[in-house]
């Protein structure tokens, strides 16, 4: 028995060859919880405890705690912390708009290569005194000398790696935090806040990577065992690991950089032209615009060369990052990520094909060892988002 | 009825001129939860080492190998609604297929329970 080539684990996405991977701060908690852990993004992570489809379905139905420190955590302030200069510096860089961001609040967004490639998906948060950047872990030593080569010099680049990220979602998050920190239950999706825990500074953003409700909420390693005890002490919560969070986000239709998103493909093609602000469109002045103007005018006359959709499989037979998709005999696009889906009970994927093929219900095939799986182009989430936009 | 193990973690249970194979308890703790089994159709010609059924857990596909060389007379047809079974009974009722026993010299290679049960420690 060995894994195939072809397999597509969170835990292997990313391992970073021969470098001894680093500890979390939160190591020895996760091994005493039961924790298997394998090394991804230079980290020895959690992959996971009781399993992943018991961690995915309690995600669904209750709480989960997921340790994703490997990821970086960023800030960008401009002289004498000159929100202005700053959001000037990033915009051109990324396609959203950063100057209209209202402090607590955070975007989607991305880091682009100038052919308007996917150097990495992140989020933005305007923080205040500075833009707070949570990025990929497998990615952030790159965006870090991408961003330090690209940004003025006047612009104040600092790396928390200090700092721990731990992510709790489930419908029963808000619940649960807003026993410890009673203004996040009212805080809103895609917001965020400070807030001192009996002295212990927390960053709490209502966002996350599963399509539930939930936070993720930055603190400093040091107290992270602290938070993450706090948390569990509720019996509404457990720890899941990174191969729930992967099955969770393919239901919720996000897709994974590296793997749906990378500077092979482009915002547009990938379907994710809710990220591209409608005034920069215009405007432009980022790195990638004249690449992402004219994939809009291609997806416009139905010309793009492929598009990311998502795929829902007949029987039980996954088909995996690699599949080629065809129709009848012409092939047509290829698997970018793809496993079961614990919620729906069958296989789900994401896949780039030709536009002729992308529309909803379009009848496909997915060839894996030799065999053609029925596949329907399907809109995505696959399984509906559950995000708190306010009473 | 004498069991033998292979490295990559199969068993087979020898009975006369026949066998059966399945995934070891450690394999199937170590795949997690097992959605779907590509068993071997009957008939097919195995190769000692060659593939012979994919086993497709949450996460990822891997390859069983057959342990020894011989032809597929029976695949656990019970695996294809409830492919759970790999997990919550491995070395029973979630057995892979049965297949002939081309040259019992190929066994002899294999380790029994306790040479895999030391294996496994060392893992």
């Amino acid at each position: 028995m060995s894994d195939d080539s072809t397999t597509q684990s969170a835990g292997e996405q990313g391992s970073e060859g021969d470098a001894s991977p680093e500890r979390l701060a939160l190591n020895d908690w996760h091994r005493a919880h039961g924790a298997r852990m394998v090394p991804f993004a230079g980290y020895e992570m959690p992959i996971q405890y009781e399993g992943i489809v018991a961690e995915h379905d309690w995600t669904r139905e209750s709480a989960s705690l997921f340790d994703v420190s490997h990821m970086g955590q960023l800030g960008v302030s401009g002289p004498d912390d000159d929100m202005d200069a700053a959001a000037k510096a990033l915009e051109a860089l990324l396609p959203g708009a950063i100057g209209s961001l209202k402090p607590g609040r955070m975007r989607y967004s991305f880091l682009l290569d100038e052919d308007g490639g996917i150097i990495d998906d992140l989020m933005v948060t305007n923080a205040g005194e500075r833009f707070g950047l949570v990025v990929n872990g497998a990615c952030k030593w790159d965006d870090i000398a991408h961003l330090r080569e690209h940004l003025p010099d006047e612009i104040t680049l600092t790396h928390y790696d200090e700092n721990a990220l731990l992510a709790l979602q489930g419908p029963k998050a808000a619940e649960v935090l807003g026993a410890l920190v009673p203004e996040a239950a009212d805080l809103n999706f895609m917001s965020a806040m400070y807030h001192d825990w009996d002295g212990v500074p927390l960053w709490i953003a209502r966002a996350g990577y599963t399509g539930e409700d939930g936070y993720e909420i930055a603190v400093p390693s040091e107290h992270a065992e602290k938070l993450a005890e706090a948390l569990v002490a509720d019996n509404r919560v457990k720890p899941a690991g990174l191969g729930a969070r992967d099955s969770l986000r393919l239901e919720a239709g996000l897709p994974l950089h590296g793997h749906d998103i990378s500077t092979e493909t482009d915002p547009v093609s990938a379907d994710l032209t809710f990220a591209l602000s409608k005034k920069r469109r215009e405007t432009g002045g980022y790195a990638g615009h004249k690449a992402i103007a004219a994939r809009l005018a291609e997806a416009e006359g139905n010309t793009l060369a492929r598009k990311r959709v998502g795929l829902l499989l007949d029987g039980r037979m996954p088909a995996r990052e690699g599949a080629e998709v065809f129709v009848g005999t012409a092939r047509v696009g290829r698997v970018t990520s793809g496993g079961f889906s614990p919620t729906l009970g069958r296989p789900i994927a994401m896949a780039y094909v030709e536009p002729a093929h992308a529309a909803i219900g379009t009848a496909l095939e997915c060839e894996v060892r030799g065999r053609r799986l029925p596949a329907t182009v399907s809109s995505m989430p696959f399984v509906p988002h559950r995000y708190y936009r306010g009473k | 009825m004498p069991r033998y193990f292979t490295d990559e973690h199969e068993w087979i249970d020898v009975e006369g001129d026949s066998a059966t194979v399945g995934i070891t308890d450690y394999a199937q703790e170590q795949l997690g939860d097992i959605v779907f089994v590509e068993l071997p159709q009957v008939g097919a010609m195995l190769d000692k080492g060659g593939d012979a059924a994919v086993v497709e857990s949450v996460k990822a596909a891997s390859d069983v190998y057959s342990p020894i060389s011989g032809e597929v007379t029976e695949a656990n047809g019970a695996l294809e609604d409830d492919p759970a079974l790999v997990n919550s009974s491995p070395e029973e009722e979630g057995w892979f297929f049965r297949m002939t026993i081309g040259d019992a010299g190929e066994l002899d290679g294999l380790m029994d329970d306790k040479g895999y049960k030391a294996f496994v420690d060392n893992l």
